[in-house]
């Protein structure tokens, strides 16, 4: 190569529309949103995969994915997603929800399409609120985190536990595999990247549904600076919800899915 | 004793003969129909009185090489009709009233969404829980909307197990016209009842269907789909809404069906559908007998309901008798028709109560004597 040639090194994904997101600054939607790109660049799948968007703050997914995108009623991604796997197995089907989304409205397609070992792949991004509609209180907010519904605080006498998602469907035969992560470094966006592999590698060697449950910022509901966002979801979110892969099939600790990058 | 491993089906010793009269089940035939019309995937959920239906699917389907799937909920059903519809392919539910209540949501977003799919309500005594016996109280609900939003429905009311047949068939033919739900009514009756039905001989090859370039199959050699219902810009909304009307406009100018019987000497029109037609027909006949000059007004398409046709009647008559299973609701679009030009009776039972031809008959004398 010629001194001074130069190569393009970093892009935008194919799979990724060059538009700008509605994502508030410090929102890690961005990145998740990136690293489902990149895996569907590096599957090679924007020809073959149909999204299935949330209500929510990633309602608009379907404008962000080049791929086929479909929007779905609150919590029923998972059962659109069924749909459409079972009567055309040969797609890629995903579906990218929020907390309020798969874990409130939608626990019961989320647990069953779990159960059954749906042949799909979902990204869960947990920021332990309700962004889209003015920060309520999720079925994942911290026990003593403050909302618009929890004024004073969740106090679980009144308002309940947080469900720890990973950890419940777990306790099921039909997940190949799940894993909760998070984006607050470099390190851990390689980790998260590396996981989500595996996540689509489950759906394309067909061994049963695939969970990557991201921990994600909410700078503005949770009203503070990015940066302390950041340190908050490794503080407290990690605490309540470890870092940690719940479920991994064997045929999935392959080479491939060991790749970093 | 240990449970049985495997149940017969009523079917499965007797094979299916084409082109002659069999006796069969009206909920099985509604799922014959649908396979016959090219449907290849089946979501539902258990309920009374249509439980044959995805019995039948579950056992049929995989000899067509389609999909059965018994889904958690009513919801999650319906949003996996949504998704196969999505994908392109023939896809129908079914379910009776409580059921098709909780498919409302999904409903709406499949209309506004755009995507063909049949769903059948054999509906049953409400509200609520109600029971299990015929009723036709989900009119409104059927023909008025039932979810939120501007959107409507096709709505096909067959009356016997060969019209369950022929409509349920239709009706996905016209889910492709005009690229919406479609839902078929029956009741608790007219599922469970054995009739003789000729099922046709030609039934649909699914891919001699015409293209749905529309649909979310994988984004090749074109921009990507996007299947929604999301119009964040009131205006566009406002438009996809007008569209949508339009449709609505020229289902009703092209598709809407009805029978008449004995009309033309008529005093008396008795306006019914479904399993209350079904009776009255019978009741005419023995009214006529007695000399009582009295026909019937069946409507087979609820929505677009046969407005016009009816008025035409009503021009002719002294008396239009509303015979429904329920404490009257599509009588309240028999008036919209009729706009005065007849008297209009109405005469219901509801909860599960079904007419006796006697009262019917009792009903239609009564009137010829009031001078009617």
């Amino acid at each position: 190569m010629a001194t001074g040639e130069r190569q393009v090194v970093f892009s935008r994904p194919e799979s990724l529309a060059p538009v700008r997101m509605h994502y508030c600054p410090g929102c890690t939607h961005g990145i998740i949103h990136r690293l489902v790109a990149e895996m569907l660049d590096e599957f090679d799948l924007v020809e073959r995969a149909v999204g299935i968007a949330p209500v929510g703050c990633a309602v608009f997914a379907y404008d962000y994915f080049n791929c086929d995108m479909i929007e779905a009623a609150h919590g029923r991604a998972p059962a659109v997603a069924t749909g459409v796997k079972r009567v055309r197995p040969d797609l890629f089907v995903f579906s990218y929800q929020g907390d309020g989304d798969l874990a409130s409205i939608g626990m019961a397609e989320t647990i069953h399409a779990a159960a059954r070992g749906e042949n799909i792949t979902v990204v869960f991004v947990n920021n332990a609120v309700y962004g889209m509609t003015g920060g309520q209180m999720a079925p994942t907010t911290l026990l003593g985190q403050v909302t618009s519904t929890t004024p004073f605080g969740r106090d679980a006498k009144t308002a309940g536990h947080p469900i720890r998602m990973c950890e419940l469907l777990a306790t099921l035969d039909g997940p190949a595999y799940l894993a909760r992560v998070t984006v607050t470094s470099p390190r851990r966006v390689r980790e998260a990247k590396r996981a989500l592999r595996r996540a689509f590698e489950a759906q394309e060697r067909g061994l049963g549904f695939a969970l990557l449950e991201v921990l994600s910022t909410c700078p503005t509901r949770w009203g503070m600076p990015p940066e302390k966002a950041l340190s908050w979801v490794e503080d407290e979110m990690t605490t309540q919800y470890p870092i940690k892969e719940f479920v991994c099939a064997e045929e999935l600790r392959g080479d491939k899915a060991e790749g970093d990058s | 004793m240990r449970p049985s491993t495997h149940r017969q089906s009523e079917t499965k010793a007797m094979p299916i003969e084409r082109g002659k009269r069999i006796l069969m089940r009206g909920n099985e035939v509604v799922a014959q129909a649908a396979m016959d019309a090219g449907c290849r995937a089946f979501f539902g959920y258990p309920i009374t009185p249509q439980n044959q239906i995805p019995d039948y699917m579950a056992r049929h389907m995989p000899e067509v090489g389609g999909v059965f799937l018994q889904a958690e909920s009513e919801v999650s059903a319906i949003n996996m009709v949504y998704g196969a519809a999505a994908a392109g392919v023939r896809v129908m539910t079914a379910s009776s009233s409580p059921g098709i209540s909780l498919k409302q949501e999904g409903i709406s977003y499949i209309a506004e969404a755009e995507l063909p799919c049949v769903i059948v309500n054999i509906m049953r005594g409400g509200s609520g829980l109600g029971n299990i016996a015929p009723s036709q109280a989900d009119y409104f609900q059927s023909v008025k909307g039932g979810g939120h939003g501007d959107y409507r429905t096709l709505v096909l009311a067959p009356w016997s197990v060969q019209e369950l047949y022929d409509l349920t068939r239709e009706a996905f033919d016209l889910a492709d016209r005009y690229r919406g739900p479609v839902l078929v009514v029956g009741d608790a009756l007219l599922g469970q009842m054995m009739e003789p039905v000729v099922l046709a001989e030609e039934v649909v090859d699914p891919s001699s269907l015409p293209a749905k370039p529309w649909a979310t199959t994988g984004a090749r050699g074109r921009p990507h789909n996007v299947i929604n219902s999301l119009y964040i810009n009131p205006p566009d909304l406002a438009a996809s809404n007008m569209r949508l009307q339009e449709r609505y406009q020229e289902a009703a100018r092209r598709e809407v069906r009805f029978e008449g019987e004995h009309l033309e000497d008529a005093k008396i029109a008795v306006v019914a559908y479904g399993t209350a037609a079904r009776v009255a027909a019978g009741a005419i006949k023995e009214a006529r007998a007695e000399g009582v000059q009295v026909g019937l007004f069946r409507p087979i398409t609820l929505f677009p309901f046969p407005s016009t046709q009816l008025a035409e009647v009503a021009d002719k008559v002294d008396t239009i008798l509303v015979v429904e299973l329920s404490a009257g609701q599509m009588v309240e679009d028999v008036r919209l028709a009729v706009e005065g030009r007849a008297e209009v009776r109405f005469m219901g039972k509801c909860g599960g109560v079904v007419f006796t031809p006697a009262e019917l008959v009792e009903a239609m004398t009564s009137l010829a004597r009031e001078g009617h």
